[in-house]
C-alpha cells in the first residue's frame, strides 16, 4: 500500500509545482500511514528523483527510457495505469497541468477509478480523501469525495498546496521500473516544441500583471499608415508599459478575454472562463473592467489589485487595493517606484 | 468521412449562480446556453466535415435541459444530434459518462474523429474528454490550438497543441479524439434558416440498453455545493496623484508581504 505522486518535467526539470503535490502527497501517505511513492519518468529522470526524495518522498519509481523523453499521454499512461496496476494505491495525486489531467484522468479510465480535479483543499476522513473544488466558473464551490474501493486519482489545483521544505539528507529508496510499450506500439510522435521563451509561464507565475480593453487608450500615437491605429497602440502598451512592470516584479503578463479578442496579445494570455484560471498571490489588472468571466480565472488571487479609470468598475467589488487613474500615468509610477523601493 | 462531437448545455456564463436553502445548485432564470468552450468543437466539426465531404454528428449525455445545446448545434450546421439518458447514467461520474460516450461513438460507426470542447465549465472539468479516448482505445489530441494537416485517407493527422510552456506540433494516426482551444476557429452564429430547422428537429433519445454498454460502479460522489466564503473587508482605494498613488500601494504591497 502506498500513495504515488507524479513529478511533471519538462526538459528534463521537475515542474516546481509537482513539489506541492508531493506536499499534499506527504499528508495524504501519513494519514493513512503509508509510504509516499514518487513517480518520475523522462529523461535526466535520476536527479529529479533525488530531488523528489528530498521533497518527502520514501520510494521513487524511475522510469528512463527513450520512448518516455518526451512527455507523449499514450506512453505516459500506459506506464501510470501499469503501475496502479501493480502496486494498487490507495491514492495517486499530480498538480492539475495540461500534462497532469490528462495523464490522471487516462490512468482513472484505463482502471475504472474515481478522479477529482482542480481541488482546492484535500483531506483525509477514515481511508477516503474529502475534497473542495470549485464548480461553475468558480460561482460555487463542491465538496465532494471518491472511494476506499479503488485507488482515488486527485488532481490539484497549482499553488493551493504547500511544498514541504527540502530535507538535503533525504536518502529515498530508488526503484528502475520499465516503459510499458515499445515504440512501434505508440502512433502519436512528438514533432517540434516551441517555447515561448522569456514568458513567464501563467500558472506557476506567483505574481501577475494583466492588461484589460483600456490598453487601447495609449497616448502614444501610432506611426502614420498603421492600419489600426487602436491595436498598436495596445500592443505598444503591453511591450513598453506592462512589461516593464512585470520585469521589475519577475511576473507573468495576463489579459483580459476583450484584449485578446480585439488581438491586443496573443491568446495564450488569456485569463478568465474561456483562458486560464490562475492563483497568484499578487494579481494587477489593468484597464480590466473585471466582467464575470474574468473574474472566474483570478478570483482565488491573494491579493489583487485594480487600476481603472472608472470607479464603477466591477473589477473594485473584488479588488483589496483599487486606484482610480489612467493605468498610462499609474503603472509607469508603480514601475518606477518598486525600482526604487527593490533596488532594482 | 465522420466527425462526432459531445456538448452539453450549461447555465449562461454572466448568470448568477448559487446554492439555495434545498443545497441545489440554481441560475434563476438565466437561460442554459451551449457550453462555450463547446463552440469551437462544433465549428471544428462542421469545417472538417465539410472539407473532407463527410457527416457531423453531436451527441449530448444527459437530462432534457441538454437539448438546448443540440439544438444550437444543428442550427449552426451539424448533420445530426443525439441525446443519451438513462436512469441508471450519472452523467456528472466522468468514467461512466465516458463509457456511454465510447459506445455510442462505436454505435455510429466509421468515425474518423470525435471533437471535444477544452472542458465544460459546469462540472469544471475536461476529465472526461481523455477518457473517451481510453474507452475507444484511440490516441487522444488535447489543447489543439491549429490542425496543421489532416488526411482522412491515409488516417493521419498533425496537430499544434498549447501547453503551459509553448505550442507542439504531434502527428498521431486516426480515428482519434481532439480537444480544441479557443484560438482554433472563429465559431459562426446560427443562420434564421438554421434556427427554424432545428426547432423542427426530432433529436432521437438513446438508452444504455440501446447502447449495449454496462457502467462501472461510481468512484466519487458529491456531498454538497456551498456558496463562495463572503470576501473579508473592503476594498482600500488608494488616492492621490499616480506618483502618490504608486508609493502608497507599494508600502501595503510590502507589509503584504507578496513582493
Amino acid at each position: 500500500m502506498t500513495v504515488f505522486v507524479w513529478i511533471e518535467t519538462f526538459k528534463g526539470q521537475a515542474n516546481p509545482t509537482s513539489w506541492e503535490a508531493l506536499g499534499a502527497g506527504r499528508m495524504v501517505a501519513d494519514r493513512l500511514g503509508v509510504p509516499l511513492t514518487a513517480l518520475v519518468f523522462g529523461e535526466n529522470a535520476s536527479a529529479v528523483a533525488a530531488e523528489a526524495g528530498q521533497y518527502g518522498a520514501d520510494k521513487v519509481l524511475v522510469a528512463d527510457d527513450a520512448t518516455l523523453k518526451d512527455y507523449r499521454l499514450e506512453a505516459y499512461a500506459a506506464l501510470l495505469t501499469k503501475l496502479v496496476q501493480e502496486y494498487q494505491p490507495k491514492a495517486v495525486l499530480a498538480v492539475g497541468t495540461a500534462r497532469g489531467r490528462e495523464l490522471l484522468a487516462a490512468a482513472a479510465a484505463d482502471t475504472d477509478a474515481g478522479l477529482l480535479t482542480e481541488v482546492t483543499s484535500l483531506e483525509v476522513d477514515g481511508g477516503v480523501l474529502k475534497v473542495v473544488r470549485p464548480v461553475y466558473a468558480g460561482k460555487v464551490l463542491s465538496e465532494a469525495v471518491g472511494s476506499a474501493d479503488s485507488t482515488q486519482f486527485i488532481a490539484l489545483r497549482g499553488r493551493a498546496f504547500k511544498a514541504n521544505t527540502p530535507n538535503a539528507a533525504a536518502n529515498p529508496e530508488i526503484i528502475t521500473v520499465q516503459p510499458a510499450l515499445a515504440e512501434d506500439q505508440l502512433v502519436t510522435k512528438v514533432e517540434r516544441f516551441a517555447e515561448e521563451v522569456g514568458k513567464v509561464n501563467l500558472a506557476d507565475a506567483a505574481i501577475i500583471v494583466s492588461g484589460g480593453r483600456a490598453m487601447a487608450n495609449n497616448p502614444k500615437e501610432a506611426p502614420p499608415g498603421t492600419p489600426n491605429p487602436e491595436v498598436w497602440k495596445a500592443q505598444d502598451g503591453f511591450e513598453n508599459t506592462l512589461k516593464p512592470l512585470a520585469d521589475v516584479l519577475g511576473a507573468a503578463i495576463g489579459a483580459s478575454r476583450a484584449a485578446v479578442d480585439a488581438g491586443y496579445i496573443p491568446y495564450a494570455h488569456q485569463v478568465g472562463q474561456t483562458g486560464k484560471t490562475v492563483a497568484p498571490d499578487l494579481y494587477i489588472a489593468c484597464g480590466i473592467s473585471g466582467a464575470i468571466q474574468h473574474q472566474a480565472g483570478m478570483r482565488t488571487s491573494k491579493v489583487i489589485v485594480a487600476i481603472n479609470k472608472d470607479p464603477e468598475a466591477p473589477i473594485f467589488k473584488l479588488a483589496h487595493y483599487g486606484l482610480v487613474g489612467d493605468l498610462y500615468k499609474i503603472v509607469p509610477a508603480l514601475t518606477a517606484e518598486l525600482k526604487k523601493r527593490l533596488g532594482k | 468521412m465522420h466527425v462526432v462531437v459531445f456538448t452539453r448545455s450549461t447555465p449562461d456564463t454572466a448568470a448568477r449562480v448559487e446554492v439555495d436553502k434545498n443545497g441545489s445548485v440554481t441560475w434563476g432564470d438565466a437561460a442554459a446556453v451551449v457550453n462555450p468552450w463547446d463552440e469551437y468543437a462544433l465549428e471544428e466539426a462542421i469545417v472538417q466535415a465539410k472539407n473532407a465531404g463527410g457527416k457531423a454528428s453531436v451527441i449530448a449525455i444527459g437530462g432534457e435541459m441538454h437539448t438546448e445545446a443540440l439544438k444550437h448545434a444543428l442550427a449552426m450546421g451539424l448533420d445530426e444530434a443525439i441525446r443519451i439518458e438513462d436512469p441508471a447514467l450519472d452523467s456528472t461520474d466522468s468514467v461512466a459518462y465516458a463509457t456511454a460516450a465510447a459506445a455510442a461513438v462505436q454505435k455510429l460507426g466509421d468515425v474518423d474523429l470525435v471533437i471535444l470542447g477544452k472542458e465544460s465549465i459546469d462540472v469544471a472539468t475536461d476529465q472526461h474528454n481523455y477518457q473517451i479516448a481510453r474507452k475507444l482505445g484511440w490516441p487522444m489530441l488535447s489543447y489543439v490550438s491549429k490542425i496543421l494537416a489532416v488526411d482522412y485517407n491515409a488516417k493521419t493527422i498533425q496537430v499544434e497543441r498549447l501547453l503551459e510552456q509553448g505550442r507542439e506540433v504531434l502527428t498521431s494516426r486516426l480515428p482519434a479524439v481532439m480537444s480544441v482551444m479557443k484560438d482554433i476557429n472563429e465559431p459562426r452564429y446560427p443562420s434564421f434558416i438554421g434556427i427554424r430547422k432545428a426547432s423542427k428537429a426530432t433529436i432521437p433519445c438513446w438508452s444504455l440498453a440501446d447502447l449495449g454498454v454496462s457502467l462501472p460502479a461510481a468512484r466519487t460522489r458529491t456531498v454538497r455545493y456551498m456558496n463562495l466564503p463572503a470576501r473579508e473587508g473592503q476594498v482600500e482605494m488608494i488616492e492621490g496623484t499616480p506618483e502618490e498613488q504608486a508609493a502608497k500601494l507599494v508600502d501595503r504591497l510590502l507589509e503584504e508581504k507578496v513582493l
